[in-house]
């Protein structure tokens, strides 16, 4: 049968919508294979940044410990970490066929997503305005290249999510749209189980010197 | 697109899905509850090493926002992206190896920058 055009119901809608089919699950384990790819390439820019946290030319005059607000860094943390609570909302409904709420979830998600790339601009705008730049000292193009690469990553999911959202909103759920929401899950996910890691060893780490 | 079996539940099967569903969730924002504390724990110790409250040590302060932070990526891995969940295998050993070579880089940028 064909799964595209096959009318579901609440009853007969799979378990596991975003593993029905075989190319489903294809999509899945090569989901998850990117993530440990991203895993490497995160873990690279951490390691730049380890190394050249401390160092930049000399009397370069902004250091890890005068530099971070970390009032701002938990607003962004608290946003980041709520989304994703939302997004597991969404694929909540999503197993329970609920499109609408899984639609209205996904929006909140990519909404406080949204909040935090605001804030994380603000933030990096208001670094440029002390003087603190891309080239300034060695700590900075590490930290820039980090804490930018993963806004990134946030900015390209702000973009995905929406394009899902849009194209669709008239198709409802079917087996052909599942698994992409869940993929999305899982990659938002994962930026997250990133910033988790640069909120310890950028800010908190670099406040504590 | 592949063939797949289409079963239909029967009311009751339906009921007990939606009631494993709900603890599912029910979990999922305990899940998230705890994460939100470790979070203000972390946070909370490294501003009290910044305002010298508690004689909270550095030495002390460092380890336990790094361990902090293990345990939330790993409620992250395990709960929000369902890696606890069956069929997850795959899944687990190419990020248990991922994170086996992402803990050597930064290991090994560490010790060859000294400058």
């Amino acid at each position: 049968m064909d799964v595209l055009n096959h009318k579901f119901t609440p009853e007969t809608w799979p378990e596991h919508p975003e593993r029905a089919t075989l190319e489903a699950k294809n999509k899945f384990v090569g989901f998850w294979l990117f993530l440990g790819g991203e895993t490497i390439l995160f873990a690279t820019l951490f390691a730049t940044y380890l190394a050249l946290r401390n160092s930049g030319p000399d009397g370069f005059e902004h250091t890890t410990q005068s530099l971070y607000d970390l009032k701002l860094v938990l607003v962004m943390t608290l946003l980041l970490l709520t989304s994703s609570l939302t997004s597991v909302y969404a694929v909540y409904h999503m197993r329970n066929f609920n499109f609408k709420k899984m639609q209205i979830w996904m929006s909140i998600t990519a909404l406080l997503g949204t909040g935090f790339l605001m804030v994380e601009v603000y933030e990096f705008v208001h670094y440029v305005g002390l003087g603190f730049t891309f080239g300034s000292s060695a700590f900075a193009s590490a930290f820039f290249t980090l804490v930018g690469t993963h806004g990134l990553h946030v900015a390209v999911g702000l973009v995905w999510i929406t394009l899902l959202i849009w194209r669709n909103a008239k198709r409802g759920l079917n087996l052909y749209n599942a698994t992409k929401y869940y993929t999305f899950s899982l990659y938002w996910h994962f930026i997250d189980v990133v910033w988790v890691f640069i909120f310890t060893v950028v800010y908190l780490m670099g406040v504590i010197g | 697109m592949a063939e797949i079996q289409v079963t239909k539940r029967t009311p009751a099967q339906q009921q007990l899905n939606r009631k494993r569903g709900k603890e599912g969730m029910r979990n999922q924002i305990m899940m998230f509850s705890l994460m939100i504390f470790l979070t203000l724990c972390s946070f909370g110790m490294v501003v009290a090493y910044q305002n010298d409250v508690l004689g909270m040590s550095g030495y002390f302060v460092l380890p336990m926002v790094l361990l902090i932070a293990a345990v939330l990526v790993g409620l992250q891995f395990y709960y929000f992206m369902h890696m606890a969940e069956e069929e997850h295998g795959i899944p687990q050993f190419f990020m248990y190896t991922g994170m086996i070579l992402g803990g050597l880089v930064p290991l090994a940028m560490l010790t060859i920058v000294w400058w």
